[in-house]
Formats: C-alpha cells, sequence, structure tokens
C-alpha cells in the first residue's frame, strides 16, 4: 500500500491501471494530498511491489481493491480509479454500494468491441491464434522473465511504445521506481506471467450496461486520442447509459493516461468535484 | 493410486495421475478432467474401463495434490491451461470432462483442435458455472477457513460464478469442428443441460450420446483415421445403449 498527505486527513481510495503500479501516481497522488486528503493506493497483484500471484482474475482484484479498503474504516470514501483500476473499483462500487461516497473514473469504461464484419471463419482462425498464443505463454510461463534492459534509460524508451504521448523524462522517472536491477540488467517488477490482451466471456457492454445503477455522484475523464492500452470510450458511447449523477471530461489532444498528461486539471476538477 | 506426475504450469505444480496402463501398443491416452471441488479419483478408471489407451487424471490448480495458490483468482481459461500443460506431457488426447471439466475440456478442444482428439463432456459439479451473464455483482470471500487441504475455498467461489455466455461456447465448438479434421469432435453424454451446453448441442459436429458409445468412439481407429462412419455405426461397433436423443 502506497499513501500521499495527512494520516489524519479524510481518506480516499485510488487504483492505478494495468501494467502500472502505484509509483505511476506520484503526480497526480500529491495534488490530491494539497488538496486535504489522504490519498491511499496500492500495487495490484503481480504489479509493483506486490507479490507476483499465481492466478489474476477481476474478482481477485475487486477482493484485493476491497481489503485495501477495509484498512480505511467502514465510513463511505471516495473511488478515483484509471484504466483497469477505474474498472475494478466500478465493479466494487456496484457490489458494495455502502462503501463509496464518490467515484471518479479516468478512462476506465470499457467499451471497444471487437471486429464487427469478420466471416465466421475468419473469426475462428482469429480466436484460433489467440488462444494457441496464449496457451504457448502459459507453457513458457514458468521460470520465464522479463527481457532485460542495459539500463533504466533502454528501459524507458522501450515503455514509450507503450505510452507513446508520455514525455521521456516521466518514463524514467518511472523506471526508476518500477524497475529491479537483476545481475544481468534491468526489469519491470511486472509478474512476466501476466499478458496484454487476453480473451474470456467477459464482454465490454456488460460494464456499460451497469454503469446506470451508479447511485453516487460520479466524474469521468475520457481521451480524445485512440492509444494502445486505451479503450476509446467516447462520451457518445456513454449517452444511452449515462447515470443520473454523473458529468463526463474529454480532454481535447489527450491519450489514456488524462492525470498524467493533465495532472493539474484533473486534480483541480476532482478536488472541486469532491468539495461539492 | 500410484505417484502422480508433477507439471509445472507457470507458479503452480500439477498433479497428473496414471491411473491404468495402456491395453496395448499405439494407442491414445484419455485424460479425465473433474468438476469443481472434486479431484481425481481411482475409480475414475473403472468407468472408462473399455478404452483402449492408458487412462490419466489431473488435478486442477487449488484441488487435490495440486498447489494451492493464495488469494484465488480462478478462472475456467486457466483451469484450460493446467489441462494443456497435460497436453504439453502427452500429446494427443482424448478428453473426458466432468461438469466443470466438461466446459474445461470444450476450451481446450477449441484451443488445441490439433491435440485434443475427441473431448467428451459428461454431468459433474459445476457443469453449468455462473450462468450464461452476470447477475448482480457481489464479492463474495469463502464461507470456509482455507486449512491448507484440497480444495481451495476460493476455487469453490470463483468456479461457481464464471459466467458461461453460450455463444463464447459455441465459438469455441465451431473451432473444434473447423481445425480438428473430426467429423465428431465433441461428445455430449450430460443429462444436465446449462444453456452453453444447450446451444453447442446444437452445432455441427457434436453427438448426443453416452458414455459407453462415445469411448468406444474415440478409442476406436474410426475416429482417427477415415471419414467418420455415424455414430450409430459405430455405436454398434462399440455394443453401448442409447439413450432416446433429446434433440
Amino acid at each position: 500500500m502506497w499513501e500521499w498527505g495527512d494520516p489524519a486527513a479524510p481518506p480516499l481510495l485510488l487504483a492505478h491501471g494495468g501494467f502500472d503500479f502505484a509509483r505511476t501516481l506520484d503526480v497526480f497522488a500529491p495534488l490530491l494530498a494539497d488538496g486535504g486528503w489522504r490519498v491511499v493506493s496500492w500495487d495490484q497483484r503481480g504489479h509493483g511491489d506486490s507479490e507476483h500471484a499465481a492466478l489474476y482474475s477481476w474478482d481477485a482484484d475487486a477482493r484485493d481493491a476491497l481489503t485495501v479498503l477495509d484498512t480505511l474504516g467502514r465510513d463511505p470514501v471516495p473511488f478515483i480509479g484509471h484504466s483497469k483500476g477505474g474498472s475494478v473499483l466500478m465493479h466494487l462500487a456496484d457490489a458494495c454500494p455502502h462503501r463509496v461516497s464518490r467515484l471518479v473514473n479516468i478512462d476506465g469504461l470499457p467499451s471497444r468491441q471487437r471486429a464487427p464484419d469478420v466471416a465466421e471463419h475468419e473469426r475462428s482462425k482469429l480466436l484460433a491464434s489467440e488462444l494457441a498464443g496464449w496457451l504457448d505463454h502459459r507453457r513458457r510461463a514458468a521460470g520465464k522473465e522479463r527481457k532485460p534492459a542495459a539500463s533504466l534509460d533502454e528501459l524507458a524508451r522501450r515503455r514509450g511504445r507503450m505510452n507513446p504521448r508520455l514525455p521521456l523524462d516521466w518514463l524514467r522517472y518511472l523506471a526508476g521506481v518500477g524497475a529491479r536491477h537483476d545481475p544481468d540488467g534491468w526489469r519491470w517488477k511486472l509478474d512476466p506471467a501476466m499478458r496484454f490482451g487476453g480473451f474470456g466471456p467477459w464482454r465490454p457492454e456488460w460494464a456499460l450496461q451497469r454503469l446506470p445503477a451508479i447511485s453516487v455522484p460520479m466524474l469521468g475523464f475520457l481521451a480524445s486520442v485512440s492509444e494502445p492500452m486505451g479503450w476509446d470510450t467516447t462520451e457518445e458511447i456513454l449517452a444511452p447509459y449515462r447515470p443520473a449523477n454523473a458529468e463526463f471530461h474529454t480532454f481535447p489532444d489527450t491519450g489514456h493516461f488524462i492525470h498524467i498528461e493533465r495532472p493539474r486539471e484533473v486534480a483541480a476538477l476532482v478536488l472541486r468535484f469532491l468539495a461539492s | 493410486m500410484s505417484e502422480p506426475i508433477r507439471l509445472r504450469h507457470a507458479k503452480v505444480t500439477l498433479a497428473l495421475h496414471p491411473l491404468r496402463g495402456p491395453q496395448g501398443p499405439g494407442a491414445r491416452p484419455l485424460l479425465i478432467l473433474h468438476g469443481r471441488g472434486e479431484a481425481t479419483r481411482p475409480r475414475d478408471a473403472a468407468a472408462a474401463d473399455s478404452w483402449p489407451g492408458a487412462i490419466l487424471g489431473l488435478d486442477f490448480t487449488g484441488h487435490g495434490a495440486s498447489t494451492l495458490p493464495r488469494g484465488g483468482g480462478y478462472t475456467a481459461e486457466i483451469l484450460m491451461a493446467d489441462a494443456d500443460a497435460a497436453l504439453a506431457h502427452l500429446g494427443p488426447t482424448t478428453l473426458l470432462g466432468r461438469g466443470l471439466g466438461a466446459y474445461v475440456a470444450l476450451l481446450l478442444a477449441g484451443a488445441r483442435p490439433e491435440l485434443v482428439r475427441g473431448a467428451i463432456l459428461c454431468d459433474g459439479p459445476g457443469l453449468a458455472g455462473g450462468g450464461s451473464r452476470p447477475t448482480t455483482p457481489s464479492l463474495p470471500w469463502p464461507a470456509e477457513r482455507g486449512d491448507g487441504r484440497a480444495p481451495d475455498p476460493f476455487a469453490l467461489v470463483d468456479l461457481a460464478r464464471d459466467v458461461r455466455p453460450p455463444d463464447y461456447a459455441t465459438s469455441f465448438a465451431r473451432q473444434v469442428s473447423q481445425l480438428s479434421g473430426l467429423e465428431r469432435p465433441l461428445s455430449v453424454c450430460s443429462i444436465e443441460r446449462p444453456d452453453w451446453l444447450r446451444a453447442v448441442l446444437e452445432e455441427p459436429g457434436v453427438a448426443d450420446t453416452t458414455l459407453g458409445e462415445a469411448l468406444a468412439h474415440y478409442g476406436g481407429e474410426e475416429a482417427e483415421s477415415r471419414p467418420t462412419r455415424s455414430p450409430q455405426a459405430s455405436e454398434h461397433r462399440g455394443g453401448a445403449e442409447r439413450r432416446p436423443s433429446g434433440r
């Protein structure tokens, strides 16, 4: 667990996105702390300094979030989550409505659909190669390590491929706090058994269909520039599911990491929302 | 049961139990996948006694003699990868799944159509899973405390909740029938028919039959080497009873 701000201040729960870790919030979280909050976050299982787990699932992440929340007492607190962290906290808010006072979601509303209009046999082949690729990955996962980098700088440049809009200086900082030094070089602490993408019965529209159930005030931020890690959800897609108490912001020329690209603007809006 | 074969799947060590040796040379193994909360049992081999090849049973993660991880996170997909670790060891194999194991057998047959030489889907715990679509979200914790013995209480909770949309299940069934090269890659022998399984039964290459007939079908050479005869033909050969079809 990580926290920023006065331990006596009112707490809020903040969740990082997939393949990130709590210290990716090192700029954004202190801005919220300066606004009078005790900001509490955690490295999700397999991420940052938390244990590499044998199993990963949506429910497991939500139960982990609940475990962190339980350390803050039983009173409802604001939830703020980015990307996958936003979805996990939406799920937690829906499962435990009595534990949340307000909900902030930073580009964490899944809606991306798989390619439509693909002939059935082509779809089979797509699914087949995805499945075989994943199973091959699982077969190799024992003893698998991430590729080492000769320097933190190289690690930062590599991350730039997934985070093309973030400045290299920031990625270098992240490498400094998110990597470990092994005898053969630098690696992210991330569990190498985890893999981007994947498949399963879960569909993004299920998350959208739960959105109207959110009865606490909600503030959502959406990206306007498509990125590999993002979900490309727009206000238009959300319109039919919009809860009565929701407010959405779409920043121009902003990618998936809205709170990292525009920490001050996002923090100011969040603080105003939490105070209202 | 004799000592299990230990297989590595990422951070987990799986127990693969040899239950009975092959009756003759060159026969393909039969891998039995147990249901939710179960484990491989010595008597499982007796139920498949007519099988000509070796008979083995795999304990899934959190079950039987396999590793009990901490903190849950079970999905049917990860159990499919457990079973794939057994395929990596055994090569081409016929699967026999009970309950949850039947669903996992379907997934693996779709994911490894070249290695799974027929999958037999039978009744057992966890056949229905968490239904066809999510219902009211909840975050249950296991009612019983883990005492280090299998099954992992988290497995019982998580694997009662995994959602099985019929069109997800049929995408695996379609893949098997398009990519396995088998005329009849799937055999359904269960009495219980949850939505996902009813949908699978509508797909081509899926037989509605009995365990005895299915074992005879995949154990005989006709399933492998030439255009398949009708299920009726192989049934006579195997001498199995046929349950009236519900379709």
